[in-house]
């Protein structure tokens, strides 16, 4: 296994109370494999994936759960035990292409410095390091591209990059946070097989944050769907998108255009997301859902349905 | 680059000529010289000599022709005082105010960036919050009042520091610097921190923003996410984007504390060039009020010029001319 958590709860502190980002989460991502994180904006997806680093800033903390990486627990570790992971056990990459690298900075300087943060080495292994990195992600000429700058990159470009400084150190696993939601189709495909591809060989595992179902069809072995900080159902992708258990998995598919048979009406799930500070008690989704009884005022307990599959359901939708 | 380089020469000009003319119109406003500069007791005479010698029995206009023309050829007139170039009686003074006036900016920026940098770091830390506090006083207490008080108890009082004059000076260049010995050093401190608190407290606050601004941004969390130290992080990859405001606006700040060090040289009677012409106000002395006030439209133009320089060398997405 190389990655568990265990009923993990982080809130932010505002003034009008704690909100609970992250509220109870538990999954496991094994060796070499792609778990799909789905869930609407503001379930808590980035959240969780910050808090496996250790990379939740005040007023935001881990409240409490545990995050096991490789069979170790690592919540809570001192802040310089937590670098030597980041970026060389465990890497991340994030949603917009343009922000993730600095403005300012070169190219070959962000990929250096993350290379001898790690390892101790001269400056030059560290560049040519880096530069066959590059060329792995399927950047064109990497030696003149060491020297620019990110704006002279495109998006995809760009994110080529971002992935290529995550690959550096033959990390564990890589937490991808939408990294593809602000590229285009084609190039978000492109991104994707060379990802895939990389993580395939290394046995890499992946943890891939995404709102978009039709990606985690075409890339994760397994997935979790995330609803207000919860992780409702989790499986294998077959047998979660085609017989989803859960009202919420099962109103998301209805909403994906490809997914939905020709010519039947395109589903959406009515109401809106509860405001993270005022959740109904129970299931967090009774407010929008059709089977809503009044046991769901009560908390769903953590079931497996089958083998290999949870669920947090009253009454599991039936096909 | 060269059409932006005489873009920006042909603007100067411009501005100069605007300004003479302003200072012209505005000074014949104000009141005769005649009347500060020649005694009541001078005969009808001896008036009309000096009236004539000065040319203020010429029409205003003709007077500036004459200006226009003289500056041409580089020639800014005689101060009516002192009987001698003005530019010439500026430039001398020049040193000292430039002396003063940069070590007032490197001060703000070795004073203000490391504080803004901890302030914004830590923005609900007591000390946080203790520099910004102090931050609004350097911001508005009037300089001059500062400048006394500075006197009062480091100069009166404790006896540490002097408070007036430029001290010993040495030659560098040709030109006498107060920076080059200990003597001039210390009378240099008093003066260059009281000029230098207003900036100190702006280049503060431009830090403590922009730190602010940074951390949360993504190639921020993504610096932190590859594993490198905070110190890495807040000092390569926080600092470089905080430094491209704050070189910017010390840059362009060096101008109006070169004009401000007027109150501060004459707290401190420091003789330099603000000195100089707040006594030439006083009196009226035209060519001398207009060559100071082109000195400072040409350092202006020269200081905007070498920030644009700066800040293409410190932010690689700008490239002058406007080309992306
Ligand atoms: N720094 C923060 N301060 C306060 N609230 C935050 C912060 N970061 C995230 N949140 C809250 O946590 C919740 C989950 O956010 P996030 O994990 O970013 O959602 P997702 O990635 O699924 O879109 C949201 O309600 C968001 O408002
Ligand atoms: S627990 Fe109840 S409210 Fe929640 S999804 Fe299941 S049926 Fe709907
Ligand atoms: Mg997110």
């Amino acid at each position: 296994m190389t990655l568990e958590l265990r009923d993990l709860h982080t809130h932010f502190d505002t003034r009008v109370g704690a909100l609970r980002a992250v509220d109870g989460v538990s999954l496991s991502v094994r060796r070499g494999e792609v778990l799909g994180l789905v869930g609407e904006s503001g379930s808590g997806k980035s959240v969780t994936g910050f808090s496996i680093i250790g990379l939740v800033d005040p007023p935001g903390r881990i409240v409490s759960g545990q995050v096991l990486f490789q069979g170790r627990d690592i919540t809570g570790l001192p802040e310089p035990e937590l670098r030597k992971l980041r970026g060389n056990r465990i890497a991340m990459i994030f949603q917009d292409p343009m922000m993730t690298l600095n403005p300012v900075l070169r190219i070959d300087t962000q990929r250096i410095e993350t290379v001898r943060a790690h390892d101790n080495v001269s400056h030059v292994v560290a560049r040519t390091r880096a530069r066959d990195a590059l060329g792995q992600v399927g950047i064109p000429s990497p030696d003149e591209r060491l020297s620019s700058y990110p704006h002279q990159f495109s998006g995809g470009m760009r994110q080529r990059v971002a992935i290529a400084i995550a690959l550096l150190h033959n990390p564990a696993l890589i937490i991808a946070d939408e990294p593809t939601t602000a590229l285009d189709v084609t190039i978000q495909a492109q991104i994707l097989a060379v990802v895939q591809k990389l993580a395939a060989e290394r046995g890499t595992s992946l943890l891939w944050i995404t709102h978009d179902l039709s990606v985690v069809a075409g890339l994760a072995d397994r997935v979790a769907v995330m609803y207000a900080g919860r992780i409702v159902e989790s499986g294998s992708v077959d047998a979660v998108l085609d017989r989803p258990m859960h009202h919420y998995t099962a109103g998301l598919i209805g909403s994906v255009p490809s997914r939905n048979k020709r010519g039947a009406k395109l589903l959406q799930i009515p109401g809106m997301t509860p405001s993270p500070l005022d959740r109904p008690a129970g299931c967090a989704f009774r407010t929008r859902c059709s089977a809503a009884t009044e046991t769901c005022a009560q908390e769903p307990p953590l079931t497996m349905p089958e083998p290999d599959r949870t669920l947090r359901c009253f009454h599991p939708v039936r096909i | 680059m060269l059409l932006w380089f005489l873009r920006r020469l042909l603007q100067a000009m411009f501005v100069m000529l605007a300004m003479s003319l302003i200072v012209f119109i505005g000074l014949h406003a104000i009141g005769n010289p005649v009347d500060i500069l020649i005694s009541p007791e001078a005969d009808q005479a001896e008036r009309a000599r000096i009236i004539t010698q000065l040319g203020f029995d010429k029409p205003l206009w003709q007077q500036y022709a004459y200006f226009l023309q003289g500056a041409l050829h580089g020639d800014l007139g005689r101060s009516f005082v002192f009987n001698e170039p003005a530019l010439q009686l500026i430039l001398q003074r020049m040193p000292a105010t430039l002396e003063l006036a940069v070590t007032a900016v490197l001060l703000s920026v070795l004073v203000g960036l490391p504080l803004g940098l901890f302030a914004g770091l830590y923005p609900n830390s007591f000390a946080g919050r203790a520099v910004m506090a102090g931050s609004i006083l350097g911001f508005s207490l009037p300089g001059f009042w500062v400048g006394l008080m500075l006197i009062m108890v480091f100069a009166v009082s404790l006896g540490w520091l002097p408070s007036s004059g430029r001290g010993t000076t040495a030659a560098l260049f040709g030109v006498q610097w107060s920076f080059l010995t200990r003597d001039g050093l210390a009378h240099l401190v008093l003066p260059a921190l009281n000029l230098s608190l207003f900036n100190i407290s702006l280049v503060l606050r431009l830090a403590r923003a922009g730190v602010r601004e940074t951390m949360p941004l993504d190639y921020i969390r993504f610096a932190r996410a590859k594993g490198l130290s905070p110190t890495r992080v807040v000092f390569v990859h926080v600092l470089r984007n905080i430094l491209i405001p704050v070189v910017t606006v010390v840059g362009l700040e060096l101008g109006s504390t070169i004009a401000f060090s007027v109150v501060t040289e004459s707290v401190f009677a420091w003789p330099g060039m603000g000195k100089l012409i707040i006594d030439s106000i006083n009196v009226l002395d035209r060519p001398v009020i207009v060559a100071y006030l082109m000195i400072v439209v040409v350092m202006f133009v020269t200081i905007n010029l070498v920030v644009d320089l700066l800040y293409t060398a410190l932010d690689p997405r700008v490239r002058l001319g406007g080309r992306a």
